[in-house]
């Protein structure tokens, strides 16, 4: 209506304009006005439109679909299993020099549930988000369920600060806040199951800051409770902590890192091991005392114009460093039970490289190392405990291949020539990981 | 220590200095180059650009890079496509910032596709159906009209984050919109001779263009979104081209594109690889980018 009005007053104008002009005999002039005044009503009209009311849109600022499902929280179920083969009987594993725990063991051969998730996401309103991940495994025939992550997140402190709290995995390692469907390869590298019994998680407080420069850099810090494993026991208060600096950039548009180093403290903690039978009673190593952990780490990727998913190569590096200062007992032993002073120092590395061929076909390659040195007044003790070496670096060599159909569908052949304990063990692992529901972002 | 303490507040004082300097212009992240090169033409020299994306990277697929977690935590505006584009890597980047002022809501966050009507939205929800968006085919930026709805939502959200300046905004804009406008009329004019054009695409890409220029899509290679042709799918392409041919294949400059030149060969339809985006990081225009896309579109049909 509007704009029919507007067309019958341009006519006139536009007439009353020949009128004037006409004397003047300009054509070109009045073509120039014609166009100028189409101009202006081409303009109105998409103002017109642009001021359309969108029915769903609840403020000035906020989209139309805001979250995935609409209110409900993303979900993504990863459904992960496996088909292991092992030369050596995997209830043999051991790692000369680290006592065991958290779920550092292999998996049974033959076919078996892995890994599987259930990941809940999403923003809880303008200042929250909140994440909840369920973990199922099987062990010995039971269906155990773990609460991995349920912690909340702050969006709205601003100046580049984020508060995490709840059950989180730490960010004392690159790999240790990755989801294991994410890992590269089936199982975890030799130092995070020989220290951290995988991956270390923990109840507590995370605060960080990126900095307000174009090289990345961030800095953080976590207090824990201290009761998951390799900490332990009831504490007060603070009974672990984390601090942690990162680093990254590009280097162009093909190339990019980050790298890391953290540092990981927890005292007067009741550390216990995986128990071992011994003959009817399992005796279980316990540590009390104070532990203190360096990690370093370096990553860098590289894909051809920035184009991850086509092609990609990236090298991944990781270096912990622990002492533990304290005393060693073997629950359930004796009368009386075996004690000993333990003064130790564990160390390991890891380097993998993968490489992204073709668009649904990647291999990666990766080598282990650990070694130890760990005195204690009772090697008899240490010994029981697992903790001697008697020379024994353990290290392993690792192949994969993986076929990727798609973002959500996964199938990878792996292979390690494990050199952990003295008899060195072939291990193939044949493994699926299928995500379904919300698409999940995934970190550097 | 008098010098120490005067070199102290002189050192204090340019950080001051820094920090007004840095308040004098708006940090802009775009999330694709075709935003970048929008808020260029809006804002002028008030704002700092920075493009997330090159227009030879696909933007459903980026990492979630230390860099770009630090180009977003200095940004006063993030400028995204929506529509789940960005779905792989943007909630990421936004939650890791510790930037209040572009999480979704703010003024500071801004999405495109929330100012134009949608194509190809779809009924059905299912991941057998590919790489689908639920809010519809996210490459609004392939028809300039769309480009004119947004410039005018743009222009308000610059205003209201920068509102000292609202005028220098609005001038701006007025002289975008009448240029655009007449580049418009220009792109029509030229492109009279494609029009109607018999066409087969790769991807979904270019939706928006041929709705704008009214070509008519006769296949598309990828047999759902996001999802490789096989050599099945291929050769059923080829015989149904047999049977209705077409002028030309377009294709986008990121893709792969070999079952795109084998299909060409096999049907001898002419390829056109038309740029995804505007080169904005070598100093390319909106209005060159489509001009561009005119003379490819333009070339089969010469």
């Amino acid at each position: 209506m509007y704009i029919t009005s507007l067309k019958a007053a341009l006519a006139c104008a536009v007439s009353m304009n020949v009128a004037i002009a006409y004397g003047a005999t300009d054509i070109d002039e009045l073509n120039n006005k014609l166009e100028e005044y189409e101009q202006r009503i081409e303009s109105l009209e998409s103002k017109q439109a642009e001021d359309r009311p969108y029915g769903s849109r609840t403020s000035e600022y906020s989209s139309r679909k805001t979250t995935n499902n609409l209110f409900n929280p993303a979900i993504s179920v990863i459904i992960d299993g496996v088909y292991a083969s092992y030369k050596n009987n995997p209830e043999d594993y051991q790692l000369p020099g680290f006592a065991l725990g958290g779920e550092a063991e292999l998996s049974p051969e033959g076919f078996s549930l892995g890994h599987s998730e259930i990941i809940f996401s999403n923003n809880i309103d303008d200042k929250f988000y909140g994440q909840f991940t369920l973990a199922f495994a099987e062990h010995d025939n039971e269906l155990e369920v773990e609460l991995e992550e349920a912690f909340f997140e702050t969006l709205s402190l601003g100046g580049g600060f984020t508060i995490r709290g709840g059950r989180f995995y730490s960010a004392l390692g690159y790999l240790n806040q990755i989801h294991e469907h994410a890992w590269d390869f089936k199982d975890s590298p030799l130092v995070y199951r020989a220290l951290f019994g995988n991956q270390y998680f923990d109840d507590g407080l995370r605060l960080s800051v990126i900095m307000p420069t174009d090289l990345f850099l961030e800095f953080g810090a976590e207090a824990f409770s201290g009761s998951k494993y390799p900490a332990g026991g009831e504490h007060d208060g603070v009974g672990s902590w984390v601090v942690y600096a990162n680093i990254g950039g590009d280097i162009g548009v093909s190339h990019s890192w980050q790298a890391g180093m953290s540092y990981w403290a927890a005292d007067k903690i009741e550390r216990e091991y995986g128990g071992h039978s011994h003959g009817g009673t399992a005796e279980t190593p316990l540590f009390e005392g104070d532990s203190k952990t360096i990690g370093l780490n370096a990553i860098y990727k590289w894909a051809p114009a920035g184009n991850y998913r086509e092609r990609n190569v990236k090298l991944q590096f990781e270096y912990f460093d622990r002492e533990d200062e304290g005393n060693l007992t073997l629950l359930n032993s004796g009368p009386p039970e075996e004690t000993s002073t333990l003064d130790s120092r564990q160390d390991g590395w890891y380097a993998q490289a993968t490489w992204k061929f073709a668009r649904s076909w990647r291999t990666g390659i990766r080598y282990d190392r650990l070694d130890s040195d760990n005195n204690g007044s009772d090697i008899g003790v240490l010994d029981e405990a697992g903790l001697v070496s008697n020379g024994h670096t353990p290290k392993r060599a690792s192949v994969m291949a993986e076929w990727v159909p798609s973002e959500y569908s996964r199938i990878r052949l792996q292979y390690n020539r494990d050199d952990s304990y003295q008899v060195s063990d072939d291990q193939v692992y044949l493994q699926y990981t299928f995500s379904i529901g919300s698409h999940g972002a995934h970190a550097f | 220590m008098l010098s120490r303490s005067a070199s102290f507040f002189g050192f204090v004082s340019l950080l001051w200095a820094y920090a007004g300097m840095a308040q004098a212009t708006l940090d802009v992240f775009a999330c694709e180059p075709e935003w970048a090169a929008l808020a260029k033409e809006l804002g002028g020299d008030r704002l700092e650009i920075y493009s997330a994306t090159t227009a030879s990277q696909d933007p459903h697929h980026i990492q979630a890079r230390p860099s770009l977690i630090a180009k977003a935590r200095k940004a006063d505006l993030v400028i995204c496509t929506g529509a789940e584009l960005e779905v792989g890597w943007l909630p990421l980047l936004l939650r890791r910032s510790g930037n209040a002022g572009i999480q979704p809501g703010q003024p500071g966050h801004f999405l495109a596709a929330d100012y134009v009507d949608m194509l190809e939205v779809p009924d059905k929800l299912d991941r057998r159906l590919g790489d689908i968006h639920v809010s519809g085919n996210p490459h609004v930026h392939t028809d300039p009209r769309n480009i004119l709805r947004i410039a005018g939502q743009l222009t308000k959200r610059l205003q209201a984050l920068d509102p000292d300046h609202a005028d220098h905004y609005q001038q701006r804009h007025r002289d975008f919109e009448s240029a655009w406008q007449r580049a418009m009329r220009n792109w029509n004019e030229r492109a009279t001779g494609v029009k109607g054009a018999r066409i087969v695409v790769h991807h979904h890409f270019w939706s928006y263009l041929i709705d704008w220029l009214d070509l008519s899509k006769v296949a598309t290679l990828e047999p759902v979104p996001g999802v490789s042709p096989s050599s099945r799918h291929l050769a059923q392409l080829k015989q149904s081209l047999q049977q209705q041919s077409a002028v030309m294949i377009v294709d986008t400059g990121y893709m792969n594109d070999r079952p795109v030149r084998w299909l060409s060969e096999q049907a001898g339809i002419p390829i056109v690889t038309l740029p995804a985006s505007v080169d904005f990081q070598n100093g390319e225009s909106l209005y060159q980018w489509f001009d561009k896309l005119v003379d490819l579109l333009l070339e089969p049909v010469k």
